[in-house]
């Protein structure tokens, strides 16, 4: 599903004929996607998915069953390892629990991927790592240990992990999930104001739809397997679709039903081994 | 007819889980080879970072220094003990030394001790392991390009392998003074006899370097079988819980069935 307000040559991520499977259970059927740079787009769709698979896909953590993921012109899955660890230090990945290492400080992970990466003085080191915790608002939290964080100040370290490199791109997998007000706030103005301020492009995976269309430049939204909506918010909150409706406005029943699919009520309750003689 | 039916049926559902089974373990160990390689081919990466190997071995070294010592010391009471009742009865007593010495340095110094690092430190490698991938810290290094077998795994492994030697060397020494305590402490063995024995019957090559053989072997199994029961554990609560226990269980039955096979080896005719 080719995204109309890309320009060929600001495609970032170009994804065609996706398909993955895992356990025996179709996850993608085919989808298509490309992602602009520069902007902020968003997958949707509710729990199980796929929405973070997608990004494992997208970042050669998985191998698809068919299909292909160009990021920046290079099919990620034809890559070397040495080529993919690569292409990894120009992406970051906000992942949904931080991630963050648990038995070094905030500062040393935030160092991490600057030690292991480049041949920069510890002195310099120091002042990106205190740059980057500033630019997240937690420039005096340096010293604590992870274990010692609440969820979102977690969120916001592996943040400022991510960027520790300058990447291209970031893929935030549900970065609002489990947040209290002010904090899902907070991220949801930093994953703005980062990716306006250095042109970094970013992959929103979410179901949060208040938020996430509040910043989405773009919004794609996965069910069953398929693409099924794609559009800007206006397009997307506009969109016919019953599916489309119950899942921007959350309703409990419709399309995606209520009930998991199960055998008659009555012979669950009477019928059969129900242990009513 | 219909019962016929039914029953071939069982039966081929039967075989088909036996082949299924069959098939998941041949994977699962096809795995940990594959990450034994890796892991070994990792090496020269610890070139550069030693103070990784460093950490790692105190971790697993040091840290297990005192239940390995107090265990060395009781098995050595009571081999002093045990090998006087016996002894006694053949008027040999004076060779308590000896046999004291050959007991922990061919068998119970590697064996007991790669039990216990098992215990202590190989149930605590694959849940921390195991955790690290639950908590997708092993994700987050490689979505950093950092190679986690190569950061992670590695030094842990030859960690392993630089502490249990040195352990069950450390576990023999406190048992052979356990021996002493209890022979010549308590029982009245002479104490030029107990040392002399010993000194004059225990080979550097056929009892000590066999030992030390052993327990090298036996680093590289239980480190190994910890790790990658960590690396493939199920990413849950009760996946990490299953793995630790998978790893006692497994390093248990691997040391005493590879001890036989390397007693069989060295010491056979």
């Amino acid at each position: 599903m080719k995204n109309p307000a890309v320009a060929d040559g600001e495609t970032l991520v170009r994804i065609r004929g996706l398909r993955f499977s895992r356990s025996g259970r179709r996850i993608f059927d085919g989808i298509d996607l490309d992602i602009p740079r520069g902007k902020v787009t968003a997958v949707m769709g509710p729990s199980g998915t796929g929405k973070t698979t997608l990004l494992k896909l997208i970042s050669g953590q998985l191998r698809p069953d068919e299909g292909t993921v160009e990021v920046d012109g290079l099919d990620v899955h034809a890559l070397s390892k040495g080529e993919l660890y690569r292409l990894r230090t120009r992406m970051g990945m906000l992942f949904q629990s931080g991630a963050l290492l648990t038995d070094i400080s905030v500062f040393d992970n935030v160092a991490y991927p600057l030690r292991e990466h480049t041949r920069v003085p510890e002195s310099m080191i120091r002042k990106l790592v205190l740059l980057k915790l500033e630019a997240v608002g937690l420039r005096g939290a340096r010293d604590l240990m992870p274990s010692e964080l609440s969820g979102g100040m977690a969120r916001r370290v592996a943040l400022a992990r991510a960027i520790a490199l300058d990447p291209m791109m970031i893929l935030y997998d549900e970065p609002f999930t489990g947040q209290d007000p002010i904090s899902m706030g907070v991220l949801v103005s930093l994953i703005r104001q980062l990716n306006d301020a250095s042109r970094i492009s970013s992959i929103v995976v979410s179901h949060d739809v208040k938020e996430t269309s509040s910043i989405a430049d773009y919004l794609y939204i996965i069910a069953q397997g398929k693409v099924i909506a794609h559009g800007t918010p206006a397009q997307i909150d506009a969109a016919q679709s019953p599916w489309v409706d119950q899942f921007m406005r959350g309703l409990p029943d419709g399309p995606v039903r209520f009930h998991y699919p199960a055998w008659d009520l009555e012979r669950d309750f009477f019928g059969e081994g129900s242990g009513d003689g | 007819m219909a019962k016929e039916v039914g029953t071939a049926s069982a039966m081929l559902n039967a075989l088909a889980r036996l082949g299924r089974t069959g098939l998941n373990a041949l994977e699962r160990l096809g795995r940990g080879h594959l990450l034994f390689v890796s892991m070994i081919a990792g090496a020269a990466s610890l070139a550069a970072r030693p103070n990784l190997l460093v950490t790692q071995t105190y971790n697993i070294g040091v840290l297990s220094v005192l239940i390995v010592t107090v265990s060395g010391l009781f098995v050595g009471m009571v081999l002093g003990l045990q090998g006087f009742y016996v002894l006694s009865q053949f008027g040999a007593e004076e060779s308590l030394g000896v046999m004291v010495a050959a007991s922990l340095v061919r068998e119970l110094g590697p064996v007991v001790t790669a039990l216990l690092v098992a215990g202590r430190a190989g149930s605590a490698l694959t849940a921390e392991i195991g955790l690290m991938k639950a908590t997708e810290q092993l994700s987050g290094l490689e979505m950093m390009a950092v190679d986690p077998i190569k950061r992670i795994l590695t030094p842990r492994f030859f960690g392993g392998l630089v502490a249990m030697p040195m352990l069950a060397a450390m576990f023999s020494a406190v048992g052979a003074l356990g021996g002493y305590f209890v022979g010549v402490g308590l029982l009245g063995i002479d104490d030029g006899a107990f040392w002399s024995q010993m000194q004059n019957k225990i080979d550097l090559h056929e009892d000590v370097y066999n030992g030390v053989i052993k327990s090298f072997v036996f680093g590289v199994v239980v480190t190994w079988i910890a790790l990658f029961e960590g690396y493939d554990a199920m990413p849950t609560s009760v996946g990490v819980s299953r793995a630790t226990t998978r790893t006692v269980v497994h390093s248990a039955l691997a040391v005493l069935c590879l001890d036989f096979v390397l007693t069989a080896l060295m010491f056979g005719e």
